[in-house]
């Protein structure tokens, strides 16, 4: 799937370059396009290392077990199948998504996505933990508060309410349509 | 407020670590070699897609799509100069920044279209580059329903993005 996704990324590039005259621009983004891929991983290996090492302290000191059993009952009830660590992964994918730190909660997310790969291979679980990391489940959006601010809002995070009340609308859509799909895929299979 | 939480998260969790009597500073070296082999192991993975992504923002087909896709989203309320984030954002998050910085920009930071284009920003993810690293990391091939999942939920982030502005208004 991803495979003809990227071929066709770079198909429709090509043929609305060539439609518009933009092909020197084109050719220039080929280069940009690497050299910002090594830029972004250079960052997140400064910002993965750090908040990999700062929940390894938390998972060490307790804090993510806390914070596991709390979370335990929605837990249950959207991964049934998945194992305690899975589950424990996931919950401290969830937590570093609250903070607004998606590149700490990849790495987790990565670790709950082997785990459930392992046990249960591509099931109907693992593609609802894919779609739960599609949407963003944020509490404190700092990368856009900060660009607010720095465009001279009044309050740059008073757009929080609103971005709470769109991210739960996102959620609720991404759980209600995955558990659809599944059904209306399984129920085109069997006839 | 928001400012001390992250500096006081790393404070907090070191010092319940020496409470609980953790080899802190052993432990978060091995926590962060973890991080640093995930992040070098995902450069391929970004290599290629970000490389696509540049490629069709030069084109002008992300632009090209945002004008004929326009009269849709008027009708799902969200406003003409965000249709283009809403092509953007599910591809590239820098990229969305940068739009969405051009909008505030253009049209003010407390205007409609600015706090509108936030609230996209904030409330959804970057679905097709984090569909990309999960299916990559896994070699997962057949993905099913997942991408039409995150398209729905992504289309509900931004119309409801318009919705929740108007509404605390």
């Amino acid at each position: 799937m991803i495979s003809y996704v990227w071929t066709g990324l770079m198909v429709i590039a090509c043929v609305t370059a060539v439609c518009q005259g933009r092909t020197e621009a084109l050719a220039a983004a080929v280069t940009d396009g690497a050299a910002d891929a090594v830029t972004l991983c250079l960052t997140m290996i400064g910002l993965l290392g750090l908040w990999s090492g700062v929940m390894e302290l938390m998972e060490q000191a307790g804090i993510t077990r806390g914070i596991t059993k709390l979370m335990m009952p929605i837990l249950s009830g959207l991964f049934p199948s998945a194992n305690h660590s899975a589950k424990q992964y996931i919950a401290s994918n969830i937590t570093a998504n609250l903070l607004g730190l998606s590149n700490a909660a990849t790495p987790f997310g990565l670790l709950a996505a082997e785990e459930m790969h392992r046990t249960q291979g591509d099931s109907d679980e693992l593609l609802r933990f894919l779609v739960l990391n599609t949407t963003s489940i944020q509490l404190i959006p700092t990368t856009v508060a900060a660009v607010r601010a720095a465009l001279g809002a009044k309050n740059p995070f008073d757009i929080m309410p609103a971005v709470w009340g769109a991210s739960a609308v996102s959620v609720t859509a991404g759980l209600l349509s995955s558990v659809l799909l599944s059904k209306v895929m399984r129920w085109g299979k069997q006839r | 407020m928001t400012a001390i939480l992250i500096p006081a998260i790393l404070v907090m969790t070191a010092i319940t670590a020496l409470v609980h009597d953790v080899d802190v500073f052993g432990c978060f070296l091995t926590g962060a070699q973890k991080g640093i082999q995930t992040a070098v192991r995902l450069l391929p993975t970004l290599l290629a897609l970000l490389t696509a992504i540049a490629m069709l923002r030069a084109s002008g087909a992300i632009d090209l799509a945002g004008k004929a896709l326009q009269p849709v989203f008027s009708v799902l309320g969200i406003p003409g100069e965000c249709a283009v984030l809403v092509l953007l954002k599910p591809f590239s998050g820098s990229g969305g920044l940068a739009l969405g910085n051009e909008l505030m920009k253009s049209c003010g930071a407390d205007s409609y279209v600015g706090r509108v284009a936030a609230v996209m920003l904030g409330a959804s993810e970057t679905s097709f580059y984090t569909i990309g690293i999960y299916t990559g990391h896994l070699s997962l091939r057949r993905t099913r329903w997942l991408i039409p999942a995150a398209m729905t939920a992504d289309l509900a982030a931004f119309a409801a993005a318009g919705f929740f502005v108007r509404l605390l208004e």
